[in-house]
């Protein structure tokens, strides 16, 4: 076995599988973000309208309206009632994310999310160590502050500052390369993450990513860590990992008798644990199947067996 | 692998602190760019429909729908410095005023409630109220025949009318001052964006800025009396008027029917 290298998570997988395969989750989310901010830009950039707004609120092909929820109940609380299409929108984005689960936004849509992986990753490579911890229980706090907020003071207050929008909104809508607020937040974001705390904005302070986790806290796509057996605690996976609190149950549950399945809310369904695992132990699953007849299918199960160290 | 000996730990301490300190002053300062640069500009004038300022941030989720479905590009949505909360809808008269569309696609679009869907007659819009305030630059008001400000209205003779009145300055000519009626004007901009100055003598204005409002308890007399059909204070003695005798070089004035004297110059 090579030198761990624990500034790049993720080598001995690239050196055994390939720069693909130890990436290919990564990538897939990079093309799933691009992909919802394309849908955006078609109609702007070549006249081809395939949706129009923004993440706060959207219309695609002239048909179908999608709202952030989170939108929604505060407009709720702050006195106002959206209209049939507004509310259609938010059940029903509510209703994909309580199925699909985790905090897909988060790793999946969010533009946020290209820059505080960036943050995390140059922290890696850097080797920044941890100055300011913070609780993650502050997005909460935060979300909770925000909902009595736009009560009290009659409006949407997240929106003030909301970074998610503003930066989905100067991208579509071309701000962020006129020096507006949309650049200035990003960079706020960036300097956060990168110099103050480690995955400090997703991780850790953003109300509209714990929002999601709630909403998708009982959905069914999950990551499982179903070939526990075959760890070999190289780490990797909890430094690349946004929520690294949602590993250790699952991945070191087995003496406590728990499952295999990660059921944190907190988990994005990102899936860098399963790119950057050499021992190929995390697989995506729904969450009522751990993956274990999946697992014996594995064509290295018997080079894991082998390898295994423990 | 040969690793490189590692820095001593205070320098690198050092560095890393450093680092942390610029980022902190770097984050400091770019949340601070958000507001700083906030400047003095036109006043933002909301879409049609648009409900009550102070509801407005209530309901507007700064989708941006209704800049989409604007097809004059007439709306945008507010920057930092725009005079508006970033990311919600408005526009500039000057630069690009209102088209009042039958069909106001932009209430339409709206998913919230933001722009009220009971506006189905743009011409009931009140983005705003056209306010002539420099009337020390307006060329109507120095005597000229502009009109360019009426003659563009889409209301014209409703909301803004031409309003003849006497030339003080030569003594002869007549003024024809365009005066716009609060109540018929919908604040599309037409006025502003036309006006020949080189800073707009006409302009729209957001109604809490643009009209006065009386105390719930004033009455108006004449308006009073003709709803009763006579004076509400009964026991007024209406005393003739006593005026100076006219020298007799000069006509007397002379009394018109409605009260009052015919205008003369001595």
């Amino acid at each position: 076995m090579s030198a761990r290298e624990p500034r790049r998570p993720g080598l001995d997988r690239w050196r055994r599988d390939g720069w693909l395969a130890a990436h290919k989750w990564l990538i897939l989310r990079r093309l799933a973000q691009a992909g919802f901010l394309a849908v955006f830009l078609t109609g702007p950039l070549w006249g081809f309208w395939i949706t129009k707004g923004s993440l706060a609120a959207s219309l695609t092909f002239d048909v179908l309206p999608l709202t952030d929820p989170l939108m929604a109940v505060q407009a709720l609380l702050a006195g106002h009632v959206l209209e049939v299409s507004g509310l259609v929108g938010a059940g029903l984005v509510i209703a994909a994310y309580a199925l699909i689960g985790g905090r897909a936004f988060c790793g999946w849509v969010c533009p946020v999310n290209v820059i505080t992986d960036f943050a995390a990753w140059l922290r890696t490579r850097l080797g920044l160590k941890e100055a300011y911890p913070l609780d993650r229980r502050l997005r909460l706090a935060i979300l909770a502050g925000l909902l009595v907020g736009s009560a009290v003071t009659g409006t949407i207050v997240w929106e003030f500052v909301n970074p998610v929008t503003m930066l989905h909104r100067g991208l579509v809508y071309g701000s962020l390369f006129s020096a507006g607020a949309a650049l200035w937040i990003s960079i706020a974001v960036l300097l956060l993450d990168v110099g103050v705390a480690s995955r400090a904005w997703c991780g850790h302070l953003c109300p509209v990513g714990a929002f999601y986790a709630l909403i998708g806290a009982k959905g069914l796509v999950r990551v499982s860590a179903v070939n526990r057996d075959a760890c070999d605690n190289c780490m990797d996976c909890f430094t690349v990992c946004p929520e690294r609190q949602v590993i250790t149950p699952a991945l070191r549950g087995a003496k406590n008798k728990v499952g295999p399945l990660i059921l944190s809310r907190d988990c994005s369904n990102c899936g860098r644990c399963i790119d950057v695992c050499a021992k190929d132990v995390f697989i995506f699953t729904t969450r009522f199947h751990d993956g274990a007849g999946m697992a014996a299918q594995s064509p290295r199960d018997g080079v894991l067996q082998g390898e295994k160290m423990l | 692998m040969e690793r490189r000996q590692s820095p001593p730990i205070n320098r690198r301490a050092l560095l890393s602190g450093a680092f942390r300190a610029a980022c902190g002053a770097g984050l400091v300062a770019a949340l601070l760019a958000v507001p700083a640069r906030q400047r003095a500009q036109a006043v933002p004038l909301r879409p049609p429909g648009a409900i009550d300022d102070a509801d407005f941030l209530s309901a507007c989720v700064r989708c941006g729908l209704c800049v989409r479905d604007c097809p004059y590009d007439t709306l945008k949505l507010a920057e930092s410095g725009d005079g508006q909360p970033v990311g919600t809808p408005f526009f500039t008269a000057r630069t690009v005023p209102c088209e009042m569309c039958e069909d106001i696609p932009c209430v339409v679009a709206c998913p919230t409630g933001a722009l009220d869907k009971t506006l189905t007659d743009i011409n009931q819009a009140h983005m705003g109220i056209a306010v002539l305030v420099g009337q020390e630059t307006c060329l109507n008001f120095l005597g000229l025949r502009c009109d360019v400000c009426y003659r563009v209205c889409p209301r014209i003779d409703v909301a803004i009318t031409l309003e003849r009145h006497h030339n003080e300055r030569t003594g002869k000519h007549a003024l024809f001052i365009p005066t716009v009626h609060t109540d018929k004007c919908t604040g599309c901009g037409k006025c502003e964006k036309a006006c020949v100055l080189d800073e707009a003598a006409i302009k729209v204005l957001p109604p809490a800025l643009a009209v006065g409002v009386l105390g719930a308890h004033y009455r108006l007399g004449w308006e009073e009396k003709d709803k009763a059909g006579k004076s509400l204070i009964d026991g007024i003695i209406d005393l003739p008027d006593r005026m100076p005798e006219a020298p007799a070089t000069m006509p007397a004035p002379e009394r018109l029917p409605g009260g009052g004297f015919k205008e003369f110059k001595p």
